[in-house]
This record gives structure tokens, sequence and C-alpha cells, in this order.
């Protein structure tokens, strides 16, 4: 199984922005990611922050990854899954980002 | 001169609350950085809360604590692509005082708890983030943090800093986790009104039921799928270890929206309505991913200290467990005056004799061994189903001959020797 797109058969398509649009964030003006090296990103071929980020923050656009870090759910998967260590992670400033109500 | 408490404790959550309370209690002096606008804002959980390690912190806290529901029934389930085989229990016992264990809303029990602190006399600091621990002569004695002039100095500080603890990191208590040593867990809290949840789950008034689900609801990835019921809410979330969610170029959104479309779910979520979604990570590294637990003028506790048993999804109870503990040792030491590593190892020794450590080794190779051997979720979760279907379908199939044709579904093309092998694999991950 090791490799396989599992979710290929699944045919589920997910629109993210209508999961985001339900929580509350206080935005920064300044990220609180950013990508430590651009040129590594050119040179990856896994892209894995693109799609195991669970709100995308990370998108690539000809080989340039661009950080939409105001939907950032602050969970750290992006820094811990890229392979080549290449994402600058910290958490927002005191009392801005991710507001959860329930949970 | 900047400030100087007994205590600096980074993160409001319930293992860090629980350190506070029991030292703000015993008269120390002691500060909580939190970095949400409140307490419980960035905090995830599944949902259960246990009462009996909550009890040991504030006795009786669920007559006045905001909670959910109490748990009535567990269930279990081996989910195939179109059926599920189940498991489970419901015991009366568990709807009255003193409870098993409840659903809560971490945005609202933690503002409870953190209320409780200060009114036992802690100091509850919100919007703040703790960027790193000033050390001096190789001991902390403090916390920098992100508002001006924001040093302060403390005989000691607690990382409750959750799953991520950059701090720790920063310390080197531990490197950063490899991705099987994180799962990714992503939930929503679905609406619906309290009548129809008690409906569909077959449930009394006010009472609860989990469902933790293995197979096809993390598409056989170690990991579990789960269902809990709120008040007027349903937790729905998924989580897989990281390692193979990035291996198999999983969306985590996809995989939840895979799962409320399921045959076997669908009809107990419908109607509802996506109030908020949410994603964290869950320390499932366990026991031989325990980061360095004390230092000089330091301590970790909870999420921070890989602190989950993943086996049975306990969480918030180690951390509580671990925070208690924490904060005895301090109170201990503050007695003695003395604050260095072999004065604070106290710690180890009381997790060491509890539950804690010895749940976390009980299975220290559980997740290696599922993640190395992917028959358990991808080959033996659906023959279950496919004996199930098999048994139940009555066809004219004589009784002898669909015996035989489950254990050949069992087998799926192994040997008897090669089953016998997985049976004894998995015993020993799990004895």
């Amino acid at each position: 199984m090791e490799g396989d797109e599992i979710m290929e058969d699944t045919k589920v398509k997910v629109n993210i922005d209508d999961k985001l649009y339900l929580n509350t964030y206080n935005v920064d003006t300044l990220s609180h990611l950013a990508i430590k090296d651009q040129k590594i990103c050119e040179n990856c071929k896994e892209k894995t922050c693109t799609f195991i980020c669970p709100a995308r923050v990370y998108e690539c656009k000809d080989g340039y990854v661009t950080v939409g870090y105001e939907g950032c759910l602050e969970c750290g998967a992006c820094r811990i899954a890229c392979s080549h260590d290449n994402i600058d992670w910290n958490f927002p400033r005191g009392g801005f980002g991710i507001q959860f109500r329930l949970a | 001169m900047a400030e100087k408490f007994d205590v600096i404790v980074v993160g409001a959550g319930v293992a860090g609350l629980s350190a506070a309370y029991v030292m703000a209690k015993e008269g120390l002096n002691v500060i909580v950085i939190e970095k949400g606008k409140y307490p419980g804002s960035k905090n995830v959980m599944g949902g259960v809360l246990y009462r009996h390690m909550m009890e040991e912190i504030i006795p009786e806290f669920w007559k006045e604590a905001p909670l959910e529901r109490p748990i009535v029934e567990q269930n279990f389930w081996l989910l195939g692509k179109e059926s599920v085989a189940k498991t489970g229990y419901k015991g009366m016992e568990w709807s009255k005082p003193p409870y098993n264990n409840f659903t809560v809303f971490r945005g609202k029990f933690d503002q409870w708890f953190s209320k409780k602190c200060v009114e036992a006399g802690a100091l509850i600091v919100n919007e703040t983030v703790v960027k790193e621990c000033i050390v001096e002569n190789n001991k902390v004695v403090g916390v920098r943090t992100d508002r001006p002039d924001g040093d302060i100095y403390a005989d000691v500080v607690v990382l409750a800093d959750g799953v991520n603890s950059l701090l720790g990191k920063s310390l080197g208590f531990h490197k950063e986790w490899r991705k099987d040593q994180v799962a990714l867990a992503v939930m929503e809290e679905l609406k619906l009104p309290s009548d129809k949840i008690e409906e569909r789950f077959n449930l009394d008034k006010g009472m609860g039921a989990t469902i933790e689900m293995f197979g096809d609801g993390t598409l056989g990835m170690v990991g579990t799928a789960f269902i809990y019921t709120n008040k007027e809410h349903i937790s729905i979330g998924c989580g897989a270890l990281l390692s193979q969610m990035s291996e198999r170029n999983v969306k985590p959104y996809e995989l939840l929206e895979y799962i409320k479309q399921h045959p076997v779910i669908k009809p107990l979520i419908a109607g509802s309505e996506a109030s908020e979604y949410y994603a964290h990570l869950i320390p499932e590294g366990g026991y031989n991913s325990i980061p360095k637990l004390v230092g000089d003028g330091v301590l970790v506790i909870g999420d921070a200290a890989q602190f989950v048993n993943g086996i049975h999804r306990e969480g918030s109870n180690l951390g509580m467990t671990s925070g208690r503990f924490a904060a005895e040792t301090i109170i201990h030491a503050k007695k003695q005056g003395k604050f260095n590593e072999q004065t604070l190892s106290h710690y180890q020794e009381l997790l060491k004799e509890s539950y804690v450590m010895k749940d976390l080794k009980k299975y220290k190779n559980a997740s290696t061994t599922m993640e190395e051997n992917p028959q358990f979720f991808n080959h033996y979760i659906p023959a279950a189903n496919k004996v199930m279907s098999e048994m139940f379908t009555v066809d004219g199939v004589s009784k002898r001959e669909k015996q035989k044709l489950a254990i050949k579904h069992m087998a799926g093309g192994k040997s008897i020797l090669s089953m016998g092998m997985d049976g004894f694999k998995i015993w020993r991950a799990m004895k």
C-alpha cells in the first residue's frame, strides 16, 4: 500500500474555504509561518505541505510556495511533515490566530 | 526589576491548569501563561474527559463544571467499505454519580477550570506567547514572553506547552518529533437537536455515547475515526499517523469528508450542520518517545511529554495526573528550598509508580507494530466484515461450508502459520 494515493478512488471533493469559514480568527498583519528557502521548494518533489495541511495554507504556483497563514489551525503538521525542515513555524502573537469556541 | 514567582506554568490546558490549581491551593505563588485569548481557545480534544483523574484535582467537579454528556456507552467498530462489525459496552452504572467519563467542550471547560485556579490564588495571563526559557548557568530561571518587558522569573518553570512543545525542543529535551511520533487529527462539530441525538444513538435524556472506528475510517492507516455525542453537537473526526498520511498523499479534510459520507455513518449525522472545524496533532509516539522530563528548574507535563495512550484514546487524564505529580514535586522541593534536577526528579518516580508510565510501557511497541504490519488494518478488518456477512447471510449454504469460507476470508491466502504469527505479534504488542 505504501505510496499509493489511497484517496484517489474515493472521489471526495472538499472546498476548504467552506470549513474555514466556520471558524473564528483574529488575524494578525504578520505571518507566523514562513518558507525558509524557496529554492528548496522548487526542487521538492513531494510538496507534502500542499496536501497535508488541514487548512490548505500552502499552495504551489509555478514552483513557488505561497503561505496563506490566515486560515492556519496551528496544528504543526506542516513543520514535521516537511522532509526538508523548510518551514519556519511559530505560534501567532499572543491573542492572535485561531479562536476555538467549542471542541 | 522583573517579577519573580514561585512557579511559571506555560500553557493553560488541562495539564497546566491541574498543576497550577494544586500548587495555588498549597499557597504557592503561581502564574499561568496562555497564548490564546482565553484558556481553551487553542485547545482541541476528541472530547472525552475522565472523571477519576479530574476528581483527584477538584473533587465533585461534575456538580458545577460545564460538561456535555456522561458517557454510558462505548463502541468499537471495525469499519468496512460499506459495512461494519461492531462491539461495545453500555452500562447504566455510568449514568449516575460518580460517573466514568464525560464529553466536554474544551473551549468552555478550560475557562471554567482556569477560574477555579484563579479562585485558588493563581494568576492567569492570556494572550501571551512564551518565546523562550531564560537559562542561567544551565538552570531554567524564567521565561521570555512576547510582551514588552516580558521577562518573568520563577524557581521552577512547568512546560505544559502542548504537543508542539517548541520550548522543550529549544531546551534540547527532545528533537523535532518524527512523522511517526505524531498523529494528525481533524474534527468537526456538527449541530443537531438533543432529542435527535438521543433517538439516533439510543440514549436516555442527557446521556452520551462514543464510537471509535478502525479500518475504513482511516482508509487502513494506523489511527481511528471517532464519533462522540455532545448535548447539541456530534463530534466527528479522524486521525492517523502523520507518516502514513504524508506517504499516501492524504488530504486530511478529504478523509473527514469521506467518513461523513460513509454509508454506515451518514444516517447518524444526516441533517446536521457543521459549526466548527479543527485540526490537532496527537503525540502518539508513546513510551519510546518520552522526552527528557526534568532539568534544573524545569519540568515537562501533558502532551509536551508525549503522555497519550493512543490505544485507549486517553490523554487528558494523563495530562492531569502528570500536572498533579509535577505540583506535588514542586511543593516538596519548595519545602527543601532546592529546585535542581535531582530534587525535581521525584516527579519521575511518581510517574513510574502510576498508571501513566505503566500503561505507556505496556503499549510501547503497539504503534510501531501496527505501522510495520499493515495487514492488521488492511486485511483483518475487511476480513472480519466478510466473515460476519458470510455468517449472517442465509442463502442455503450449509453452516459447515460457511465456517470453511469464514476461515478462508480470515486467512486471505495466508497460511495458518502466518495467521498465527500475526496473532502472536499483536498479542506481544498489547500484552
